[in-house]
């Protein structure tokens, strides 16, 4: 394995029913750096996070977390490793029975054995991070979307785990919101170390963050690298992307038939 | 049309074979390592959500059900003056079959389905995922709890639903119709044996706890994460409890006092 690469994937295939998700897929993902998966939707970004994580299971292929084969690993061992992975799941996922602060310490109570008061300072400086600390006490249906988003992020990073996965974490975001976001991200990338993979559709936002991009689109890795690379990268669907252009070789419409016959049938 | 018949009966068939296999792995992952003392705090919860709040729906319909049993035995007994031991009657049929199986029926449309629109709406929401993703298996956190509680509870509710029950054939046999009462206690007392008739009847309660919470928490957990999908794991939950328990019961009838047709 690289050693600078956290995440290492090879020959990946996925299937749902007769629909192929992903053709045999190889790529790296740095250690210490922000990378982003990108493509149209349907293209299973949110299902290569899962597969990563050890929650799906590929037909075939090698996914090294950290030197470790994460489709072979006995049950006990991928919880194991998973104490050193957070991810922000695109619906938030917070526990619905417990307030914001009682969230946010789940895992440290869970994983640490640490005294009461410690842990109430750690989720303190967790929130207040995301600029939630004042809602501490609130249930999650007290919370918009994007304040949800804010404390699972807040709880994603309680840990300080060595990779972050993020599942659209701009989403519902306001603008002073989103920017206390991107230079979070930015400053735990850096400050320590952390290797963050995310999946967004906010091209801008994403383009300003990533050191590396990856672009995914029938099943297949169809580009990767920094982001200017890619702006300048030569492939027309690439660029269509890249510039969110309707028209070019990826298709918006979900395959059907024809418009004129669906809408007026025999009638053409 | 026969063919097509056979086939689907086929795929029926190994459908639930699959699923009663995949139901028995679940369990038998979620009971492994527990109780731990770090879980009593989960598993006093879950006692209070699937036990406690079931105990006014207990106790209701067991005063009913003890009072209508005494009517009834008191109607039929009087036909041959036996009516002073109503108490023989409603004892051995409330500790033998009654307490087990009505307990184990509302704790199935009580706590059973609650217990598994719960896990059905966590996985929807994407919330055992997320515990999962965290290092915390949700079969030991969220499962397990919930498979001991229902154990635990449906023994005790069985013993709330007799003393009540039976009260409440005090009420109406006794205090109400006339039946002697130092005949009604007496004859209860020398008929009922504490092993044969008490405690076969708690073990079938705990059978049946066994059965009611390990469905709920395998429908919850096996349910379509959509909103048709929950409700339709919680009306398997209280189908498949119900047909359960009375089969179960007959079986264990037949097993503990056997020897019917001899």
């Amino acid at each position: 394995m690289d050693q600078d690469s956290l995440i290492e994937i090879s020959g990946l295939r996925f299937s749902r029913g007769d629909r192929v998700i992903f053709d045999g897929i190889d790529m790296a993902i740095p250690r210490g750096q922000i990378s982003a998966i990108m493509g149209p939707s349907g293209t299973g970004k949110t299902t290569l996070l899962r597969i990563i994580g050890g929650e799906v299971k590929p037909d075939a292929g090698e996914v090294l977390v950290g030197g470790y084969d994460v489709c072979r690993l006995s049950r006990g061992e991928l919880f194991e490793l998973r104490k050193d992975i957070g991810m922000l799941f695109q619906s938030s996922a917070l526990f619905t029975d417990m307030s914001v602060f009682e969230n946010v310490a789940f895992p440290l109570r869970e994983h640490t054995e640490l005294e009461e008061s410690a842990i109430r300072d750690l989720v303190l400086m967790k929130l207040n991070a995301v600029g939630l600390r004042g809602a501490r006490d609130l249930m999650p249906s007290e919370l918009s979307g994007g304040m949800a988003r804010r404390v699972a992020l807040a709880r994603a990073i309680a840990l300080d785990p060595a990779l972050i996965m993020y599942d659209e974490p701009f989403t519902g975001q306001d603008p002073i919101a989103m920017g206390v976001l991107l230079s979070l991200i930015r400053r735990m990338s850096q400050a320590l170390e952390i290797t963050s993979l995310l999946v967004s559709h906010d091209i801008h936002e994403t383009v300003s963050i990533a050191d590396n991009i990856f672009l995914l689109a029938d099943g297949k890795l169809i580009a990767h690298g920094d982001p200017q690379s890619l702006r300048e990268h030569p492939a027309q669907d690439v660029q269509q992307f890249m510039h969110g252009e309707p028209d070019g070789p990826v298709p918006f419409h979900y395959p059907s038939d024809d418009y004129m016959f669906d809408v007026l049938g025999n009638s053409v | 049309m026969t063919r097509d018949y056979l086939r689907r009966l086929g795929i029926a068939g190994l459908t639930g074979f699959s699923n009663l296999g995949r139901a028995t792995v679940l369990w038998a992952r979620a009971m492994w390592g527990l109780p731990r003392w770090a879980d009593v705090g989960l598993l006093t919860r879950q006692m209070y959500q699937v036990g406690v709040q079931s105990i006014m729906i207990i106790v209701l319909s067991a005063f009913a059900i003890g009072a209508v049993l005494s009517l009834q035995f008191y109607t039929q007994l009087a036909n041959f003056g036996a009516q002073d031991s109503v108490g023989v009657g409603l004892a051995l049929v409330l500790l033998r079959e009654l307490g087990p199986v009505v307990t184990g029926l509302l704790f199935a449309g009580r706590a059973g389905s609650a217990i598994t629109a719960e896990i059905g709406l966590m996985k929807t929401t994407e919330q055992l995922s997320s515990m999962a993703m965290m290092g915390v298996d949700p079969l030991h956190r969220v499962l397990a709890p919930r498979l001991w509680a229902g154990m635990i509870s449906l023994p005790l509710l069985t013993l709330i639903f007799n003393a009540i029950a039976i009260f409440g054939g005090v009420v109406v046999g006794v205090h109400w119709l006339g039946a002697d009462e130092g005949s009604f206690w007496s004859g209860m007392q020398n008929a009922v044996d504490i092993w044969n008739d008490f405690g076969k009847g708690m073990i079938k309660a705990l059978v049946f706890g066994v059965l009611v919470s390990w469905i709920a928490v395998f429908q919850g957990y096996d349910a379509e994460p959509t909103a048709a999908g929950i409700s339709a794991a919680t009306t398997r939950t209280v189908v498949l409890s119900s047909i359960a328990i009375l089969a179960t019961d007959f079986v264990l009838t037949l097993g503990m006092y056997g020897n019917f047709g001899s």
